[in-house]
């Protein structure tokens, strides 16, 4: 047939990638392990920037009267601090996370939409960059993460010192822009997840057999679904406020800046149970196999997982008590905050009774689960005393306020995601990290945590307010503000160690091979090789019960005693054994004769070595459409001409996507 | 060997078998209009929170002093008569007619873009008569609310137009779209039906509501 004239130019412009190894792949990969990879990286380089931002404020918050920041210099490190942790780290790193493990647990070979999914990263690479190209461009945004106005709306502070210079004053302009990018790249990456979840789920694969991890992904998905749209509004009623002179937010001409407070934090409060969910999730994953049990309550912990997703929508003004909202608001926003405790609660009590006559490993990821638990309750109880509204008028804007939240995301979040490094680790890369050294690595983890972050709400029952640069002597606060900063100093000792840690394992290849299932593992992910194959399953699974890959390796005898099944090479099942070789047999063998063979598998079945599997080929298209946001931010900060490239990067992107087909 | 590449557009997502047994590409729509919902929401309710507030820095005229009913009713028909041939444009490729669906969605997008067109219009009008978008936060929040739905509508313009073009080209091609690819028109549809829904809402609030 005559070649087609559409496909023409794309193919004239951008040859279809080929390259699935190599370090180019990178950049045309639709492959939703190699995504998971490039977040968690990019997550983790990011949590490197923000890290040295609180670094600064720690330092220059050791001393009374410290001079390591100017005034200016300290509102921009705050901003950026919370705003890198939140949108740049702890999002990315669920993506990364979902991204990664989500397909292997449900036991797909794919996401729904994997160039959509690279589009969601490539977005929030652009926007977290063209966020900090501010640096560099007239000084970043100062008004906190979230961005009151009229705090935001008006012109930053560095203004002054440089009027004249091509952005100067437009940090807070980045910030709703750059934020608009990187939600525009969560609300995709939602979509694909919620629709990967709901239609791809491997036979037998129900809802209540899932994984906990992946619920929580589901959970999240759906709040990231609901809660972008509102930010992306705010910040573009912010963005014209401040471009365009209008007054959404600014009182003169009737504006309100309680609407930016509602709008945000209608977002706002969501958000912080997607920033914790994923944690929990991945929890959910390390109790159950370190202790040997099941997890207690599946159940229970799903559907408080899904409570909170709801109840999540209710609360979001117990952030603004202090704004005079009425004594009918405040009390109903009290009540629903002490209601939303109920199903959190549910879930700490099920990862104790999880534990509860478990014949419990010590791992450095259970130390890290375990820590989690303890942390989170800390943070989570001076979370429940900020719905008494007396007690919040009375602490808001107080340090008391950073201490219950960086133990919730920090002590809660970070614990989480840490353990769950060292444990998908070796999943991901297939060598384990070093044990010794990942047990030092938890012990400054856990004593940094507690000395910077412990001290903060004695310091906030004293008074100290948040986000002020400097306080005098004779307060009563130097002590405790030493003793945070040199546990910021132990935290970040704690992230080298870590990193040390990924260096000798892969980069100097130290790392003892790990095996298919280095931890005797329950769900599908540890069911095949480490790293997996690019399509993931070979035959894709047939799923019969919750923890499915535990019940082919497991059975009980007939006094109730766990017993392994019969299977080749198996030892004592502890570590680094053969148990897939098994489950590959009983795959293929199925594969043979068996039911995953038929229609419904089209070309994927019936090939155990994976080829003919038919998988979507890269792309440069995502990355070449994510390419024009920075330029089209640019441009609307009026910089007209950027925006000509912008648009012929979007235009780029789009039509070449449209005409190219997911696979060939 | 061209035309199979086409096929396996339309292909790929049949080829995972769905544990819905709805297509990912509905569910993603379904989700996406989802999120709109939100999306026009908050916009609607900074429009109801300022619909009559002036500050003391605004000037005069207010959008509710310049409202043309009659006209805006007119654009309204226009936009929900579209929602019409868009359903005959499902309908024509559900009975194998790709041209008759052609010609609906071309007529769809004529409708919408007569719709936008009138919108301009009623912009230019207004900005002649002294509302500017800053002049008071209510011409503000009407100037945004009506600005991004315009924006959506003209958003689907080029999809319906993008749509009845790629028919077109494989037509030419001797592969003429069959109702195996009426799916592609359903969703297409749903965006812009939805669009629709969501400017009665706006036409309610904006024009109707004192």
């Amino acid at each position: 047939m005559a070649a087609s004239s559409i496909q023409a130019p794309s193919r004239a412009l951008l040859r279809r990638p080929k390259a699935t190894t190599g370090a180019l792949s990178w950049f045309t990969t639709v492959d939703h392990k190699k995504l998971g990879i490039l977040y968690i990286v990019t997550a983790a380089v990011f949590m490197g920037i923000g890290g040295l931002e609180a670094i600064l404020i720690r330092l220059q918050l050791a001393t009374p009267d410290g001079t390591i920041l100017t005034a200016s210099q300290y509102n921009q490190a705050f901003t950026m601090h919370g705003t890198t942790m939140v949108f740049l780290v702890v999002m990315p790193l669920a993506a990364g996370f979902g991204n990664y493990l989500m397909p292997l647990q449900i036991g797909a070979r794919d996401v729904a939409f994997p160039r959509i999914n690279a589009l969601g990263y490539w977005a929030f690479l652009t926007g977290g960059l063209f966020l900090y190209s501010s640096i560099f461009l007239g000084g970043m945004a100062s008004g906190g993460w979230f961005g009151y106005a009229p705090l935001s709306t008006g012109d930053n502070l560095a203004a002054s010192a440089l009027a004249g210079t091509p952005f100067v004053g437009s940090g807070q302009t980045f910030w709703a822009l750059g934020l608009i990018f990187t939600g525009l790249g969560s609300l995709v990456g939602a979509i694909n997840f919620i629709v990967t979840i709901v239609n791809m789920r491997a036979p037998g694969m129900r809802l209540m057999r899932m994984p906990v991890f992946t619920w929580m992904i589901t959970v999240i998905s759906f709040l990231l679904l609901f809660a972008m749209p509102v930010i992306t509004v705010a910040l573009i009623e912010m963005f014209v406020d401040r471009q365009y002179g209008t007054s959404f937010f600014t009182t003169a001409n009737g504006g309100d800046p309680l609407l930016w407070q509602h709008l945000f934090w209608i977002f706002g409060h969501p958000e912080v149970y997607i920033l914790i969910l994923p944690g929990m999730g991945i929890v959910s994953e390390i109790l159950p196999t370190a202790a040997r049990k099941p997890l207690f309550g599946y159940s229970f912990v799903v559907f408080s997982g899904v409570a909170i997703g709801f109840m999540g929508w209710g609360v979001w003004a117990h952030h603004m008590f202090a704004t005079g909202l009425g004594p009918v608001a405040v009390t109903a926003f009290s009540l629903s905050t002490m209601f939303i405790a109920v199903p959190t609660g549910v879930k700490i009590f099920n990862w104790i009774a999880t534990l509860w006559g478990g014949a419990i490993k010590f791992t450095v990821p259970m130390m890290f689960s375990i820590a989690f638990i303890g942390l989170f309750v800390v943070g989570g109880l001076s979370g429940v005393t900020h719905a008494f509204a007396a007690h919040d008028r009375q602490q808001t804007d107080t340090y008391y306020i950073v201490a219950h939240f960086h133990y919730v995301l920090f002590g809660g979040g970070m614990m989480a995601f840490i353990g769950g490094a060292y444990f998908y680790f070796p999943k991901m890369f297939g060598r384990m990290l070093n044990e010794r050294v990942g047990k030092l690595n938890f012990w400054l983890m856990f004593i940094g945590t507690n000395l910077t972050f412990g001290p903060m709400h004695i310091l906030g029952l004293e008074g100290q307010p948040r986000r002020t640069y400097t306080y005098p002597e004779g307060l009563n606060w130097e002590h405790w503000n030493l003793v945070a900063t040199i546990g910021s100093l132990i935290l970040a000792l704690s992230f080298v160690v870590f990193l040390g840690n990924w260096i000798w394992s892969i980069g100097m290849k130290k790392g003892e091979i790990a095996g298919d299932d280095p931890w005797d593992g329950r769900t599908l992910e540890w069911s095949i090789s480490s790293p997996p194959p690019e399509y993931n399953f070979a035959v894709v699974p047939q799923v019969e019960n919750r923890d499915d890959f535990w019940h082919r390796k497991y059975t009980e005898d007939e006094n109730g005693f766990l017993v392994r099944r019969i299977s080749g090479g198996a030892d004592d099942g502890a570590t680094k054994s053969a148990p897939t070789t098994t489950l590959e047999k009983r795959d293929l063998g199925d594969a043979g004769d068996g039911p995953h063979d038929g229609d419904d598998q089209g070309d994927h079945g019936g090939h155990g070595d994976g080829h003919g599997i038919h998988l979507p080929n890269p792309s440069y298209h995502p990355l070449v459409l994510a390419l024009g946001l920075p330029f089209i931010g640019w441009g609307l900060i009026n910089h007209w001409g950027l925006l000509i490239p912008g648009a012929i990067f979007v235009f780029w992107g789009v039509v070449g996507w449209m005409l190219e087909p997911a696979s060939e | 060997m061209k035309g199979s590449d086409v096929s396996a557009v339309s292909t790929h997502n049949d080829e995972h078998a769905s544990s819905t047994g709805y297509s990912n590409n509905k569910v993603a729509m379904w989700a996406f209009l989802g999120s709109e919902c939100l999306f026009f929401g908050a916009f609607i309710s900074s429009y109801l929170l300022y619909k009559n507030r002036a500050g003391p820095a605004a000037t005069e005229p207010y959008p509710k002093d310049l409202f043309d009913i009659p006209f805006t009713s007119v654009t309204s028909f226009i936009l929900l008569v579209s929602s019409l041939s868009m359903v005959l444009a499902l309908s024509a490729i559900q009975k194998n007619d790709p041209r008759r669906m052609r010609v609906w969605l071309v007529c769809t997008a004529a409708l919408g873009m007569l719709f936008v067109a009138c919108q301009v219009f009623e912009f230019t009008e207004f900005l002649r008569e002294g509302m500017s978008p800053a002049s008071s936060v209510a011409a503000t929040a009407f100037y945004i609310l009506t600005g991004i739905h315009g924006a959506h509508v003209t958003i689907g313009v080029l999809m319906l137009l993008g749509q009845a073009g790629a028919s077109l080209v494989d037509e030419r091609r001797g592969a003429p779209w069959t109702a195996a690819r009426s799916e592609g028109v359903e969703i297409f549809g749903l965006y812009w039906h939805f669009v629709d829904i969501v400017w009665i809402i706006i036409f309610t609030v904006i024009y109707l509501i004192k």
